[in-house]
């Protein structure tokens, strides 16, 4: 293979567009820029929300006045002006709606062009959706069928209006005001989100799934997902992410909150794909995100699954805190970084409960002049005996100019734990390369191929509408040099 | 930004307070060169302090407690008296080695023997003398290695040492025999000592150096070494590391290399005992085709401390570097290891390879395993892996089905796990004593020794696990 045509296909991939990145024109509801307590309490007034979540709101608010922007992670860019964001945008009601006859059309349009089943005939699909556009909860569909069940989904003020109590319980119980600066930033503007709780026993019978887009320019997206799983359910969740293609960076800083009681299960599945920004790195997303995992009761299980393709800056640590004896943590994470988009993402696994396990598998691919680091750690806390973690991180890359990092911090303080650490960083290899070829298949495929079974184990986790989104995802972000 | 007066700790004002009162003197006794990075030294420690744990890479580490101690800085040489290899009885058998030493951080020597050329050429003494007589290498290669303004440790050395070894290795020469630098500390009274060492290898020549930290009595001192050495084409260095120092020192050893085209290097650590031990390896690969190899040993208990950092700068295509890091943590020991292999961006063809495997033998004992990797270049061969566990269970009951006790199948056990580094020491005798010390470190024999640990080793009685061979 020469190296030209390696060149030629690098091009190509920097060339290809970004093809959510439109723009719908919907009236909005916005806030004024900038932040102060009066805006946290504009926000809160919008949402018609009790004074506890106002006080929440407040406190996260002075709190996060006192803390200093983090700068551990491979990251750089130009300092964000948190005053020049507008951290409420949501599109603008005329009424409360009836059936979905009655959504701006507009807005279903842009749904349609992303290809999300808020229509009833898109019932064969069987998922249900919660879409969130900019910072507001638009539809959710499927809700008779999760009734039946008595599973609650709804967008998170419709809970904070309806199920106060599962709210005020488990609000910030994983995830507290304190815990870091994007976090307590999120604590205070948070505008919407979605809230699930399973009910004791009871397996979700249907996927559920959150649909973000930030649309208006200038905003800020902070939405803020809480889960809980209660005693012996199982439920499995996707969401997916994309916004629309601007010069200006846009600021994302989402918390996700996942509550296992005993014997629960839930996994949580990521396709992100925020607008990365142009082949000169301009615009995109930044998407600093606070994701963690409560496993609470005894023999529960959270699984993350994460297909990273989009940003211009991820910041992202998906993690569990194994606190129930016997639970399980799992993470699989592809990240795929092009052009000037930089990843530092990976995942925690805190044990603390007996016999816990967890497996942390993580697929970086930096390609273009990105920077992709996995960032994970693995504690064992002194009480946690026979713990047993397994972590294997692999890195591709493709092309020159790129950098593939890897940073694992690992912690024993208890002698019966067993961990086990693994990474490797190498390109595509030329064996690989010319055993395909030979027999037949171009080098675009044959790097496609490869790319993909490389990716695989991690993409066999997610469910299967997803998997398939995945991997249309990864062609095109990859597109040429993969095919 | 700047530390007012009072901010300092008691240890940083004690440092500032003795350059100040001393400055004249160190300036006068200093190379240009040397005094030049004196002042921008103290400057640095002035402004920024010693490291704190809110650094990253300081984070876990015991040391910045260390600082509300309150030490004796500076002292004046002693007079020479005793021949080392009186005090030390060095003894291993079948390994010859040119002893030097240095006492409380001063090169200790009889006077006409403290900057000796040896027949081959081949140039060793105290740094101190060194400066005035060979200023040209000073100017070459004093400071070049080591970043003094890395942290307060490396410019609180560079500020403030008087002494240390002094080795030139001309081109072309092979020193022959093994030269053993002995670094005691004997003083009534809790003492910091900064010593400071520069290695010169020429082209093609071959140095063996053994650098051995005792402690003499039980006082809590601190000793902040700060070694430079520079590899030229086509040099072998090879580098052996003993710690076996009293339960109340502290020891910060600071290695910087850089290795030029085709040379190679190669580090063996055995840490055996040591209240508080840092043992940082900086490795710049600046030649194509420069090697190093980097192996280290710890065995640690009570409420010991081991933390070896290393890094490998991969700044040349075509290099390889390999990290081989095995520890045994017993009691309530804790350890910290973090490797760091960066590869620049036009370092094609790179191998490097890290590995930190650990044991910890009881619940107190904690470890911390940071193998970090940044890539900037694509055609690379990368791995690393870090493990934490215990004895393996099926073994262990392998060996106790065939009649080995408990405690003696644990103990081969863990020698087993150890001794793939140790047998990475080229030198036969050598390695048989390394072993023979681990052997009866493992045994709980081999504790803090009043002299020196190689004393330990006697060649007619050598060690033996107690297992009964018609049993198996």
């Amino acid at each position: 293979m020469s190296e030209d045509k390696n060149n030629n296909i690098l091009e190509k991939v920097t060339t290809e567009d970004y093809k959510y990145g439109f723009y719908s024109d919907i009236e909005m509801d916005t806030a004024p820029k900038g932040l102060n307590e009066d805006i946290v309490r504009f926000i809160s007034a919008k949402k018609n929300e009790p004074e506890w979540l106002l006080e929440f709101r407040l406190k996260a608010f002075r709190y996060w006045q006192k803390m200093e922007e983090p700068d551990w992670a491979l990251i750089n860019y130009p300092p964000i002006d948190y005053q020049d964001i507008i951290y409420y945008a949501a599109p603008k009601k005329k009424k409360e709606l009836e059936s979905l006859d009655e959504v701006d059309p507009e807005l279903l349009d842009t749904f349609n062009k992303l290809g999300i089943s808020l229509d009833e005939q898109k019932m064969l699909a069987g998922v249900a959706v919660d879409a969130v556009i900019d910072s507001v909860s638009v539809k959710t569909t499927f809700q008779d069928t999760l009734a039946k069940h008595d599973i609650i989904f709804c967008s998170f003020s419709e809970a904070v209006q309806n199920h106060p109590e599962l709210v005020k319980k488990y609000l910030a119980s994983v995830v507290p005001i304190t815990d870091n600066y994007f976090a307590a930033l999120n604590s205070a503007v948070f505008s919407d989100g979605s809230f699930c709780y399973i009910p004791k026993g009871v397996r979700c019978p249907i996927e559920l799934s959150t649909y973000f887009r930030i649309n208006a320019a200038n905003t800020g997206q902070f939405e803020r997902t809480l889960l809980v799983g209660d005693v012996g359910s199982y439920v499995s969740y996707l969401e997916g992410c994309t916004a629309p293609m601007r010069d200006e960076n846009q600021l994302h800083a989402a918390v996700v909150e996942i509550v296992a009681l005993e014997d629960a299960e839930v996994k949580y599945s990521t396709v992100q794909n925020w607008y990365p920004g142009n082949k000169e790195g301009k615009g995109g997303v930044y998407n600093f995100v606070t994701k963690r995992g409560l496993c609470k009761g005894n023999n529960s299980k959270i699984s993350w699954t994460q297909v990273e393709t989009g940003s211009a800056i991820t910041w992202k640590y998906p993690s569990c805190v194994l606190q129930g004896d016997n639970s399980k943590g799992e993470f699989y994470s592809v990240a795929v970084t092009n052009n000037h988009q930089q990843a530092d993402t990976g995942s925690k696994m805190i044990h603390q409960g007996k016999n816990t396990k967890s497996t942390i598998i993580s697929k970086g691919i930096s390609a273009g002049k990105s920077n992709n680091s996995y960032r994970g750690l693995v504690r064992v806390a002194r009480g946690a005996e026979n713990a047993r973690n397994f972590s294997q991180c692999d890195s591709l890359l493709l092309g020159d100019k790129c950098g593939a990092h890897t940073f694992p911090y690992i912690k024993s303080a208890n002698e019966t734990a067993i961990i086990e650490h693994e990474a490797t960083t190498s390109k595509i290899s030329e064996d690989q390369l010319f055993y395909c070829q030979q027999r037949g298949i171009d080098t675009e495929k044959a790097i496609g191929l490869i790319v993909n079974g490389y990716a695989k184990e991690v993409l066999n986790k997610l469910p299967m509408e997803f998997a398939v989104e995945a991997q249309k995802l990864l062609a095109i972000t990859l597109e040429g040099s993969v095919g | 930004m700047q530390k007012t007066e009072t901010a300092y700790m008691p240890l940083e004002s004690s440092l500032i307070n003795v350059f100040d009162q001393h400055q004249k003197e160190l300036f006068d006794a200093s190379h240009p060169k040397v005094s030049h990075s004196r002042a921008e030294a103290i400057e640095f420690l002035k402004e920024k302090g010693l490291p704190t744990r809110k650094n990253e890479k300081w984070k876990n580490s015991p040391f910045p407690k260390q600082y509300e101690k309150d030490y004796l800085i500076d002292i004046p040489s002693a007079t020479y008296d005793k021949n080392v290899n009186e005090i030390f009885h060095c003894e291993v058998h079948g390994f010859e080695a040119h002893t030097y030493s240095l006492l409380n951080g001063w090169y200790y020597s009889p006077e006409e023997k403290q900057l000796e050329t040896l027949e081959n050429g081949v140039v060793v003494g105290s740094m101190r003398k060194a400066q005035s007589k060979y200023p040209e290498l000073f100017a070459k290669y004093y400071g070049t290695m080591a970043n003094h303004q890395q942290d307060g440790f490396a410019a609180a050395n560079t500020a403030l040492f008087r002494d240390g070894i002094f080795i030139y290795v001309p081109d072309d020469v092979e020193v022959e025999n093994t030269m053993q630098l002995i670094k005691m500390i004997n003083r009534e009274e809790p003492l910091m000592v900064h010593s400071r060492n520069l290695i010169i290898l020429g082209k093609n020549s071959k140095l063996t150096f053994m650098h051995c930290d005792d402690s003499v009595n039980h006082y809590s001192s601190f000793i902040n070494t700060l070694t430079e050495v520079y590899i030229n084409e086509n040099a072998y260095f090879d580098l052996y590391k003993l710690q076996n120092i009293n339960d109340n020192t502290s020891l910060l050893n600071n290695t910087f290399f850089q290795q030029e085209r085709n040379s190679r290097l190669r580090v063996n650590v055995l840490s055996l005992n040591g209240g508080k031990i840092r043992n940082e390896l900086h490795v710049d690969l600046m030649g194509e085709y420069a090697e190093a190899d980097l192996n280290g040993v710890y065995l640690m208990d009570k409420q010991q401390h081991i933390d070896n950092q290393v890094f490998v700068n991969h700044a040349k295509p075509n290099c390889y570097s390999n990290e081989l890091f095995k520890g045994v943590l017993d009691e309530e020991a804790s350890g910290i290891f973090n490797g760091y292999i960066f590869v620049a961006r036009d370092a094609q063809k790179t191998n490097a390879f890290q590995r930190n495997n650990n044991i910890l033998m009881t619940p107190k004992a904690v470890i911390d395993t940071m193998p970090f990797l940044e890539i900037y270049a694509d055609d690379v061969k990368c791995s690393h892996g870090a493990t934490i566990g215990q004895l393996d269970n099926e073994a262990m009951f392998y060996l106790m089905q065939r009649g080995i006790s408990k405690a003696d199948s644990r103990l081969l056990l863990m020698y087993a796990f150890l001794a793939e580094v140790t047998t990475k020491v080229s030198i036969d005798a050598l390695r048989n004593n390394y072993e023979d010390m681990i052997k009866r470190r493992l045994r709980g024999e081999l504790s803090i020794c009043e002299r020196c640990v190689l004393h330990c080793s006697t060649p007619d009685k050598p060690v033996e696990f107690e297992i009964d061979m018609s049993k198996i």
